[in-house]
């Protein structure tokens, strides 16, 4: 093995060890500083010591206690520095200095029960003040540990962008003079919904990749659904995070079916269920039961994940309730007023009633502004279409949506889907 | 990516020492916190089991009492991450808690990917080095 080798081997354990201890290092200096964004900042300090330090020193027994200790130190300095003393955290930054010279317990971060500060730590991140595309980078680079360049990755955007971003985020945060606390009562549920809608947006962005020639973009949704788990275990008693970790469990576990070899999209009805994971669509199961115990059966992400259900729950396509579908979509359109819903009930409506059903729906909808630019409309009319036989309005239809697709994989699947019709419409 | 952790030992299994399950314990309940493990388990003895094998063509059944005690295998767990290198430094991890709280065991974690389209090979753990058998 080359000293070239070994460097890499550490860079790797380095980042791997990293992207696990992150976002409790930053959840601990939070609790010492009080000041999210500048904690971020002296635990990216820290994996700059590792950095430098661990191809000298060699990796340590306990990389993330090493990294713990490295930035608490930081920490303890900047309190030390005393910027902080003069302000009215002066007595907890005196005690805790009191405490860490009389004990330095190198582990101590590591085994700290710190969930109310992780739970702090997502509520920050994800604060209704920042945008969504500043709440979802916040997220994706203190929760998940994601590097800004994987983030820009992720999203196929130039790595500026999402540094600009997190910092005018930080900035934001830091300027708010927001407390720094768990929200409670009213509030706590409003907070929460900014969470779950970064979290459902995120996973939504890698599902649905929306950019780009990929039909998927797995790390998205992985992030995400880490993201879930972890706001499961922090709010058990939530059910509307049990519906949305439902829900994506149940999407992601089709993820394997939804391409073909060359990458090109396969649609949910001529997916080979084979390839479906049943372990995660018994786990998105368990989590939505986990929701209706707790009382959250119609609420708006277990609605989606009892939709999503029913189709896993169907060993073939031709075995699918629509019929519940369609029902499913309803509740979800009283809940929710939103021309993108109306669109999918049509869907279901047009499979449980026959086409004509659907285009009824459709034409409700035809006129929605939310909907001019929105390729998937044309598509499921052009479906309809051809299913009643009105080949050159389908043809016509399946041209508008791919003049309208963003993802390049969506367009091909279009064009293809109009041409077919034009070899036949002789 | 999703992970296979099986952990195996050549030694007669005592089970692990309470010092380790509690250390265990807390790691378990750390990674399930932290969104990345998503099962888990201890092993009985194969005493508790049965092995059903076919050989030349036959299936037979063996539930004991089981003489050559060859690798067994003590526990399992599967782990939701993000990439080899997070999976290795996670089995390095759990080993250097038998490494730390129940001297003299010998064993392995051996690290397995699920299959999915484009993922390669494996990687073993060792107790004694610590160190990643292919690095």
């Amino acid at each position: 093995m080359t000293a070239a080798d070994i460097d890499q081997i550490i860079r790797a354990t380095i980042h791997a060890t990293w992207r696990v201890v992150q976002p409790r290092l930053i959840a601990t200096l939070s609790r010492m500083l009080r000041d999210v964004p500048l904690a971020e900042e002296l635990t990216q300090d820290a994996l700059v010591a590792a950095l430098e330090a661990w191809p000298t020193i060699g990796v340590p027994d306990n990389p993330g206690a090493w990294l713990m200790t490295t930035a608490r130190r930081r920490a303890l300095d900047h309190l030390r520095r005393g910027r902080m003393l003069a302000d009215k955290h002066d007595m907890l930054a005196r005690d805790m200095l009191q405490e860490q010279e009389i004990v330095p317990d190198f582990d101590a971060g590591l085994d700290d029960d710190i969930d109310d500060e992780m739970l702090r730590l997502v509520f920050t991140a994800c604060h209704p003040i920042l945008s969504r595309e500043a709440r979802a980078a916040l997220a994706l680079r203190m929760i998940c540990g994601l590097t800004t360049s994987e983030i820009a990755r992720a999203y196929l955007v130039p790595e500026a962008t999402i540094s600009q971003r997190i910092v005018r985020a930080k900035r934001t945060l830091s300027g708010s003079g927001l407390a720094y606390e768990t929200p409670c009562g009213e509030a706590l549920s409003e907070r929460l919904a900014s969470v779950l809608e970064v979290i459902y947006l995120i996973f939504n962005e890698g599902y649905l990749a929306a950019r780009g020639d990929e039909w998927l973009r797995p790390q998205l949704c992985d992030e995400a659904l880490r993201m879930g788990r972890v706001l499961a275990g922090l709010a058990p008693d939530e059910p509307e995070v049990h519906g949305l970790v439902a829900l994506m469990d149940l999407n992601a576990a089709r993820a394997r079916a939804r391409t073909d070899a060359n990458g090109d999209p396969i649609l949910l009805m001529d997916q080979d269920r084979a390839l479906w994971d049943r372990s995660q669509i018994r786990r998105g199961l368990r989590a939505l039961e986990r929701a209706r115990e707790l009382g959250g059966a119609g609420r708006f992400y277990a609605l989606q994940a009892a939709i999503a259900a029913c189709h896993a729950t169907a060993e073939t396509a031709a075995d699918t309730d629509w019929r519940r579908i369609a029902q499913l979509y309803a509740e979800l359109a009283w809940l929710v007023r939103s021309p993108i819903i109306e669109l999918n009930r049509a869907v279901a409506v047009g499979m449980a009633e026959g086409p004509q059903a659907g285009l009824d729906v459709l034409d409700e909808i035809a006129d929605a502004p939310a909907l001019s630019a929105y390729h998937h409309l044309p598509a499921v009319r052009g479906d309809f279409l051809q299913k009643l036989g009105r080949l050159a309005e389908a043809r016509q239809a399946f041209e508008a949506a791919a003049h309208l697709a963003t993802n390049g994989r969506e367009r091909a699947l279009m064009e293809r889907r109009a041409a077919a019709l034009h070899a036949q419409d002789i | 990516m999703r992970f296979m952790y099986i952990v195996t030992s050549s030694q007669p299994m005592k089970g692990p020492s309470p010092a380790l399950m509690e250390a265990m314990q807390k790691i378990s309940e750390r990674e399930i916190k932290a969104g990345r493990m998503i099962d888990n388990g201890g092993l009985m003895p194969l005493a508790t089991g049965a092995r059903v094998r076919i050989v030349d063509g036959e299936l037979s059944v063996i539930d004991g009492p089981f003489i050559e005690a060859k690798e067994v295998v003590g526990g399992y767990a599967i782990f939701e991450l993000r990439d080899k290198a997070e999976a290795l430094a996670m089995a390095k991890e759990f080993m250097q808690l038998h490494l730390d709280h129940m001297p003299g065991w010998d064993g392995a974690c051996e690290l397995r990917a699920f299959a999915t389209p484009g993922v390669d090979g494996a990687c073993e753990v060792d107790a004694r080095s610590g160190v990643a058998a292919h690095a």
